[in-house]
């Protein structure tokens, strides 16, 4: 029987979350790098047993982590005792520098800062890691200041896209309230040259050349924020999600307004229907049905909890527009925690399971595609990501 | 020889236990401190000090013989209870977050 391998990310380490394909009894493993926020965590689609995580602290910076054996054990990719030929330590693992090489032709770029003066680009931290469909050895990562690196062997040196941050857009994006960072990397299955990409707040970019050069795709998005709603560049985009099946359709939880493209990101078309709220973080596509859909309404962005305190998961099974609440299992009284971006996900099991995790430290299942639902874990620290595997 | 001791989290990522102890070319200072151990335990690059500025990041500072010498030099000579090993170079987390 197939089983499944739950990555949690928190606020105070890493939990591996293991079940057979019944997804009622689990075991529970961690922490892992215990008091270090792991913004997030995901495995290899080509090669289950290889995972990454991104380790950060505000005292010690950022360090990439890597397993080859589904997460029993880890080590710092290239962070062991090894030497250039001039005997000097090579720990690249951890370096992600912004490319100022002159071969590019992208000097270090500066942004808008709050003030409305310039700022060059910082790097803070990574915020996602997304591995390649088909190269276990390829994974990309999305950081904070607001760029796309790569790495082609394993993490162990990284390089910059710098296409994407030498935009001509760039000098205008700006940071919001949670840094400028860039958190949704979304791989087309059928053709590795196009990526796109979300910056909050900046909006989506696309690549149809394997990251060299970028274009955003943000028509249709309208932000009453930003001095000029229709702009091209300056939304809030929270989260973008594709079902393998359909590589020109995507679903996007913007900071306000759940959205969906059918062309690739040329257009977009507004469909928060019925929703009690249409702000939120996390969306995703049921794994077997291209128009089934998944969000977690949150009441507002200065409030950020449950519409009255109730839980609830919305599901649109027509690609959005008409939504139905998904309770059964939630906590329907005095909840006020949030989920955000990177906390929810499905696994690839006959029927669907869909997972989240929130702010308040529960990581919620449904074996049946939302229908009901059941805590893994309720008392971890805060979840900042989650993830699944679907095991042979 | 010389002794570091490391905040928590940096001797669990180092594998280290208890005091670190280097033997540094040349005269004992900061840079020639770190840049030794950074050369014993690669992982260590960035989490002292960035890893393009060679600045120390911002929760950390350096205390030595009941002084600060976060501000010094780095190309000062330490102090020579440090460099002949009789008082630890301390890299200390500041006491502050959640």
């Amino acid at each position: 029987m197939s089983g499944v391998r739950v990555l949690v990310g928190t606020r105070k380490g890493a939990f591996i979350l293991t079940s057979d394909g019944g997804r009622g009894r689990w075991k529970v493993d961690g922490p892992h790098f215990a008091g270090w926020e792991i913004y997030h965590l995901k495995g290899s689609p080509a090669d289950p047993d290889r995972l990454y995580a991104s380790q950060s602290s505000a005292w010690f910076g950022q360090i990439i982590q890597r397993s080859d054996d589904g997460g029993r054990t880890w080590s710092p990719p290239g962070g062991g005792p090894t030497t250039t030929p001039e005997g000097m330590p090579i720990g690249q693992s951890n370096r992600f520098a912004y490319d100022v090489s002159p071969e590019t032709g992208r000097p270090l770029t500066t942004h808008q800062w709050y003030d409305g003066t310039q700022h060059p680009w910082e790097f803070k931290r990574v915020w996602h890691l997304e591995p390649s469909p088909t190269d276990p050895d390829l994974v990309y990562a999305g950081v904070e200041d607001a760029a796309l690196f790569r790495s082609a062997d394993g993490g162990r040196t990284w390089g910059e896209l710098a296409g994407l941050r030498g935009h001509e857009s760039g000098p205008g994006w700006q940071p919001g309230a949670g840094g400028m960072g860039l958190h949704t990397i979304v791989l087309d299955p059928g053709d590795p040259r196009r990526i796109f990409i979300a910056i909050s707040a900046a909006g989506v970019f696309r690549s149809d050349d394997g990251g060299e050069t970028w274009a955003p795709k943000n028509r249709g998005l309208r932000s009453q924020y930003i001095p000029d709603p229709d702009a091209p560049v300056g939304h809030c985009v929270h989260r973008i999600a594709m079902h393998p099946s359909r590589p020109d359709t995507l679903f996007m939880q913007k900071h306000w307004d759940v959205m969906r493209t059918d062309d690739g990101g040329e257009t977009w078309r507004e469909v928060s229907g019925d929703l009690p709220s249409d702000f939120g973080f996390p969306i995703d596509v049921h794994a077997h049905e291209p128009e089934t859909v998944y969000v977690v309404p949150i009441k507002s962005d200065s409030e950020h909890y449950p519409p009255e305190g109730r839980l609830r998961v919305y599901r649109s099974r027509t690609g959005g527009d008409a939504w139905e609440p998904l309770t059964e299992g939630l906590p329907q009284a005095d909840c006020y925690v949030n989920v955000l971006r990177d906390a929810m996900c499905v696994d690839q099991l006959y029927p669907c399971g869909v997972y989240f995790g929130t702010t308040g430290g529960q990581v919620y299942v449904s074996p049946d595609g939302g229908d009901r639902w059941t805590p893994i874990v309720r008392d971890l620290p805060a979840v900042l990501s989650v993830e699944v595997q679907t095991l042979p | 020889m010389i002794r570091v001791a490391l905040p928590f989290h940096l001797r669990n990522l180092a594998g280290a236990t208890g005091d670190v102890v280097l033997s540094v070319e040349g005269p004992a200072t900061q840079r020639a401190v770190l840049d030794a151990l950074e050369a014993r335990f690669p992982v260590l690059r960035g989490t002292i000090r960035d890893q393009e500025t060679q600045r120390r990041r911002a929760f950390l500072r350096f205390f030595a013989c009941r002084r600060d010498l976060s501000l010094e030099d780095p190309d000062a000579p330490l102090p020579a209870d440090v460099a002949e090993g009789r008082e630890p170079f301390l890299v200390v987390g500041a006491v502050a977050g959640g």
